[in-house]
């Protein structure tokens, strides 16, 4: 766990408490209760600009400013891992404006902001899930109209996502729909997970923390209260079903883990490894060894965990 | 050829942003540009960064200017960061552009209008010959002649021209609400109010209204414009304190503003009458006052029987995708790593690609 740094030119000196005023945190949580009491719901609030460009986690930061207090821990991971430079970058955002603890660790943060994954462990009650959204319309790549997509929602009017879903498999023999697949929330609300890969969709069903989704170009937040029952879309002959990897994790061994691709040489060598970095060292620390356990990488962790 | 897999860290990004302070300076041998040097001699790029920044004030959209490199969306949305944290107190009264102090004003509609026409600082006309005099130190301040006559104050509007025939639309009657719609502080919805409409385009892209504008001219939707007037000077901007209950004056802004005249209206109901479309931007840059004014009339057509056949006509589609901090945000998050999407995608195409190789073989075995 890492404190916050301070200076005496630092940000927190100039700006609120966690970057946003009282007043437009205020009207975030308001937008929050709005989309936790209608489960899949988007609801509309007025999106601020914020010093990161829309597209690198504004959503995701303006839920966590408005809900961040000095006693959270504080975790924000991309692709997983806690060391890819966009995370680094909102990390170091929030220990120097919301003068908060920040950690790697799962299981000891309050609140884990996350880009494309949910992590491997079991989230817990009291945990806060924050994803960040660059598109929070299911159906937006079906029908590019926000005026139509807001009426179909309201209707409950989903034939259109279904007969893609046919047209997938009437073209591919299955649906080729890899992340952001699509979910409905207790049988009422089409969404969108989020870029996740559709290995991450069942944790999202009966989950034990609160999941608040935010999209801040798009101007919507979105929420999975706890317990929420969240089933990814399929058909009776076509079920829903996750990837799955023939390799292991190369570090750790892991044979459940979602795992990512490193291409070794141009000669079509590669590894694969848990793209949970964190879990990852946790079962190494534990004992657990991949084929590939003290290659660079495992090393190169190590030494920026230091 | 090894590849080491991208892993960032703390080290590694700090560097990169001390790599990034050195480029901005430049060469160190040559003198550093100070932010008043950017407010006076880069005014237009000042102009610019104020008003799709949303901010009007001038030494910080040059030091954005400064701190961006020149890079003019990149300082637009410093601006914005900045000024998205600021109280907001309330809106000013409308400012009165018939009161402006005008350094410039000219109608393509008449030869000569009440007001005269006024050509102020202007690049039009001038010939676009690089001016090396410029590139050469010691130059000497240049002074234009001060005219004999002061202009003519209140400088009388395009609309008062029609007005006693009734030939130019009337502005319509905005509803009686309390405040204007606040584009900074609600999300976008639609159908949108005038009021939304013009804030987005006044803080869009003056590229990407340019561009629609341009469209427009060439057939996809287009509104026959003619440009009834182009006005840029001082204003007053006033307002009413709660505690005072009257309006007291608290700055000076310039502005340009752009009356487009449209094509004709008019139905079984109403005389046939020119419609109008309206620019409005901080500082000085006709470039966009005048492609709002034409993005603005054009967005009306959803409104009448032409219907929404042309993109500079649809709504959704020009406010949606014209603002450039969003824009650039988003098309740059391309950058950031993708590659726990990738893998599904290429786990996908793996096995796409395997079972038609299958049934490739099949086939052929079966011949």
């Amino acid at each position: 766990m890492n404190l916050a740094p301070s200076s005496n030119n630092a940000p927190e000196r100039y700006y609120n408490y966690a970057y946003l005023d009282e007043q437009t945190k205020r009207m975030i949580r308001r937008a929050i209760l709005k989309a936790l009491a209608i489960p899949g719901y988007q609801a509309p609030f007025g999106s601020r600009e914020i010093p990161v460009p829309y597209g690198w986690g504004t959503g995701g930061i303006q839920l966590t400013a408005a809900i961040i207090g000095p006693d959270d821990v504080y975790k924000c991971i991309d692709q997983g891992a806690d060391d890819t430079t966009n995370a680094v970058s909102i990390r170091q955002f929030f220990a120097k404006v919301a003068d908060v603890a920040t950690t790697e660790d799962t299981n000891q943060a309050t609140i884990i902001q996350t880009r494309h994954r949910i992590p491997e462990k079991s989230l817990k009650q009291g945990q806060i899930l924050v994803f960040q959204v660059p598109q929070p319309e299911p159906l937006r790549f079906l029908e590019p109209r926000e005026t139509e997509t807001r009426a179909m929602h309201a209707y409950e009017e989903y034939g259109l996502q279904y007969v893609s879903l046919y047209e997938n498999i009437s073209r591919y023999g299955r649906i080729a729909s890899t992340a952001s697949y699509p979910v409905m929330v207790e049988e009422r609300y089409l969404m969108s997970p989020s870029p996740i890969p559709k290995f991450d969709n069942p944790k999202l069903d009966e989950n034990e923390a609160i999941m608040l989704f935010g999209a801040g170009r798009e101007k919507r937040i979105y929420a999975v209260p706890p317990h929420t029952h969240v089933r990814s879309l399929d058909f009776e002959d076509y079920p829903f079903e996750t990837q799955t990897w023939e390799e292991t994790c190369a570090l750790c061994g892991a044979d459940d883990a979602y795992l990512d691709e490193v291409v070794l040489d141009d000669a079509g060598a590669r590894m694969f490894v848990c793209s949970d970095t964190h879990n990852c060292a946790e079962r190494r620390a534990a004992g657990h060894a991949g084929p590939m356990a003290d290659h660079q990488l495992a090393r190169a962790e190590e030494g920026d965990a230091q | 050829m090894a590849y080491v897999a991208v892993k960032g860290g703390e080290r590694a990004i700090t560097n990169a942003h001390k790599w990034l302070a050195e480029e901005r300076r430049g060469d160190p041998s040559v003198g550093e540009i100070e932010t008043a040097q950017v407010r006076e001699q880069l005014s237009l790029a000042v102009d610019r960064v104020m008003g799709e920044g949303s901010c009007y004030d001038r030494d910080l959209a040059a030091l954005a200017v400064k701190q961006a490199r020149g890079d003019l969306p990149e300082a637009v949305f410093l601006v914005r960061a900045y000024r998205t944290t600021l109280p907001r107190f309330g809106a000013s009264e409308p400012i009165d552009t018939v009161e402006m102090a005008v350094r410039r004003r000219v109608s393509a509609a008449f030869k000569d209008i009440p007001g005269g026409q006024v050509l102020g600082p202007t690049f039009d006309y001038t010939h676009r010959l690089l001016d090396f005099a410029l590139a050469a130190d010691g130059e000497t301040a240049p002074r234009a002649v001060v005219a004999e006559e002061p202009q003519a104050y209140p400088m009388p509007t395009i609309g008062s021209v029609f007005a006693h025939e009734g030939l130019l639309e009337s502005d319509e009657q905005t509803p009686d609400a309390s405040e204007p719609f606040d584009l900074t502080r609600e999300p976008m919805s639609f159908p949108a109010d005038r009021d939304q409409r013009l804030q987005a385009l006044a803080r869009g892209d003056e590229g990407f209204l340019l561009s629609l504008a341009y469209s427009s001219q060439r057939g996809w939707g287009n509104t026959h414009p003619l440009c009834g007037e182009i006005r840029m000077g001082e204003v007053a901007v006033e307002f009413v304190p709660d505690e005072l209950g009257f309006a007291i004056e608290v700055g000076e802004i310039t502005v340009t503003e752009c009356q487009m005249l449209g094509g004709l209206t008019g139905s079984a109901e109403k005389p046939p009458q020119y419609t109008r479309g309206y620019g409005l931007v901080f500082g000085h840059s006709e470039r966009k006052a005048m492609s709002m004014a034409i993005v603005d009339r054009a967005l009306r057509d959803r409104a009448t029987e032409a219907g929404q056949v042309a993109p500079v006509q649809d709504e959704e589609f020009v406010l949606y995708h014209s603002d450039n901090v969003e824009a650039s945000g988003f098309v740059q998050h391309l950058k950031l790593p993708h590659y726990v999407d990738f893998q599904a995608d290429l786990q996908l195409i793996r096995r796409l690609r395997r079972e038609y190789f299958e049934r490739q073989s099949l086939k052929v075995a079966a011949e």
